[in-house]
């Protein structure tokens, strides 16, 4: 217990985790704070890159083992899964219609890059390695959650359109995973001397960027809350607090299952508890027109975001670290 | 310096249908569209701003065409079918162009 508190403790007087925080704070309280889209996209695609690159680099360094099509497909399973137990839960504790529950719930079966990349930075920062290919199993995680949120709103007879190509390609081709994949082949190919070549760029100045991008996450989150908490029940909270640990059990189950180091369990179950506010909100707007995005962006943004990241990531790697040796 | 009728088409809507609604009208004989970022505003689904924005699934955009009045009804139709379901606003609005030959 003392160790998870003393974790939680250090990440919470991170750089990354009080940048977040000011920007919370400075939304709250309503200061004018606030970066250009043009600057967020811009660290947004300089995270992405570097994410990418550096798990690529990875992979070519240790190799590529068995592990890697299982995790994916391990992935795969999980993203197209936790919408089902997300959906059952929003229909059990609020008044979520079919399309509402069924458009949140993909947001949940995906992920959240960013706090992905966090817990990559917190690992790091503990000397924790973890498996370079884990970038690829989080693209494969970004998609199949909205197929099952489809189908569900289907089952329910919600109308909402078919999973047709246009919306697979769309999907599919997202910015955030062609570059994700593209810099996580770049680094496979490339390898160690490509990673030094562009090191000084892509490494030594990520954690300070990953504080701004955090900053700006701060204040879309805390407007987001500050605008959005009136579609927000009692019940929804709960599901935001409640939904990230169950996520994180199934990707621990599953990441014991493949025999993943300690690093990639926590990368895992970080995964399965995210959930996503870009990939899956622009396909659900253009799939499920009529499902309240205030809802699931104010959860998957306002609640869930922040509570991965403050509480979660160490939480995750504490109970991580009971089943995993270092 | 004559100027002549027309009707300028405005419609709001989600980032994410731009291509679509911009297809529907090349499809519907639109010969010419413009398209303005918009930088924030409020309506029934909340307040939403571009500001900060990580995806555009939050994000607005203006769509805006000029067209001859007898061409107005299929331009309306083609867009509708495509914003019918979603969040945005559709205007029209009386409006004079100076090259007629041009809409």
């Amino acid at each position: 217990m003392d160790g998870i508190l003393n974790l939680a403790g250090q990440n919470l007087i991170s750089p990354v985790i009080l940048s977040f925080v000011l920007g919370l704070a400075a939304a709250f309280f309503r200061s004018d704070l606030s970066f250009p889209e043009a600057i967020a996209k811009g660290m947004s695609l300089y995270l992405l890159f570097a994410i990418g690159f550096k798990g690529g680099a990875g992979v070519a360094a240790h190799g590529v083992d068995a592990r890697l099509l299982s995790a994916l497909v391990a992935g795969v399973v999980l993203s197209l899964s936790l919408p089902l137990l997300a959906f059952a839960l929003l229909r059990s504790m609020t008044k979520a219609s079919v399309t509402d529950a069924a458009a949140v719930a993909a947001h949940y079966g995906s992920i959240s890059i960013v706090t992905f990349v966090a817990a990559s930075s917190l690992l790091a920062g503990q000397g924790i390695a973890a498996e370079g290919y884990m970038v690829a199993v989080a693209a494969a995680m970004e998609a199949p959650a909205i197929a099952t949120a489809l189908w569900l709103v289907a089952w329910r007879g919600g109308g909402g359109e078919r999973m047709n190509a246009e919306l697979v390609r769309e999907i599919m081709l997202n910015g955030s995973i062609v570059l994700l994949v593209g810099s996580f082949f770049i680094g496979w190919i490339t390898g160690d001397d490509g990673l030094e070549q562009i090191e000084s760029f892509i490494v030594s100045p990520f954690k300070g960027v990953l504080c701004l991008f955090l900053l700006d996450m701060g204040l879309v989150a805390g407007r987001g809350l500050r605008s959005g908490h009136a579609a927000l029940s009692g019940g929804a909270i709960l599901f935001g607090v409640v939904m990230p640990p169950l996520g994180a059990c199934a990707g621990l189950l599953a990441a014991l299952l493949l025999g993943l180091s300690l690093g990639g369990t926590v990368l895992l179950m970080v995964l399965a508890a995210s959930a996503s506010y870009i990939a899956v909100p622009a396909a659900m707007r253009v799939a499920l027109p009529e499902a309240n995005p205030t809802l699931s962006l104010s959860l998957s943004l306002g609640i869930t975001f922040p509570f991965n990241l403050i509480v979660g990531i160490p939480l995750y790697l504490a109970v991580a670290g009971v089943f995993v040796a270092p | 310096m004559q100027m002549h009728q027309a009707k300028r088409v405005e419609i709001i809507i989600e980032a994410m249908m731009e291509r679509r609604l911009t297809e529907a009208l090349t499809a519907a004989g639109v010969t010419g569209y413009t398209v303005l970022p918009v930088s924030g505003g409020s309506g029934r689904s909340g307040e939403w701003t571009r500001e900060g924005q990580v995806g555009r699934a939050g994000g607005m955009v203006a769509v805006i065409c000029l067209v001859r009045p007898e061409r107005l009804d299929p331009l309306i139709e083609a867009a509708f079918a495509v914003v019918e379901r979603h969040i945005g606003v559709v205007s029209v609005t009386d409006a004079h162009v100076i090259r007629a030959e041009r809409f």
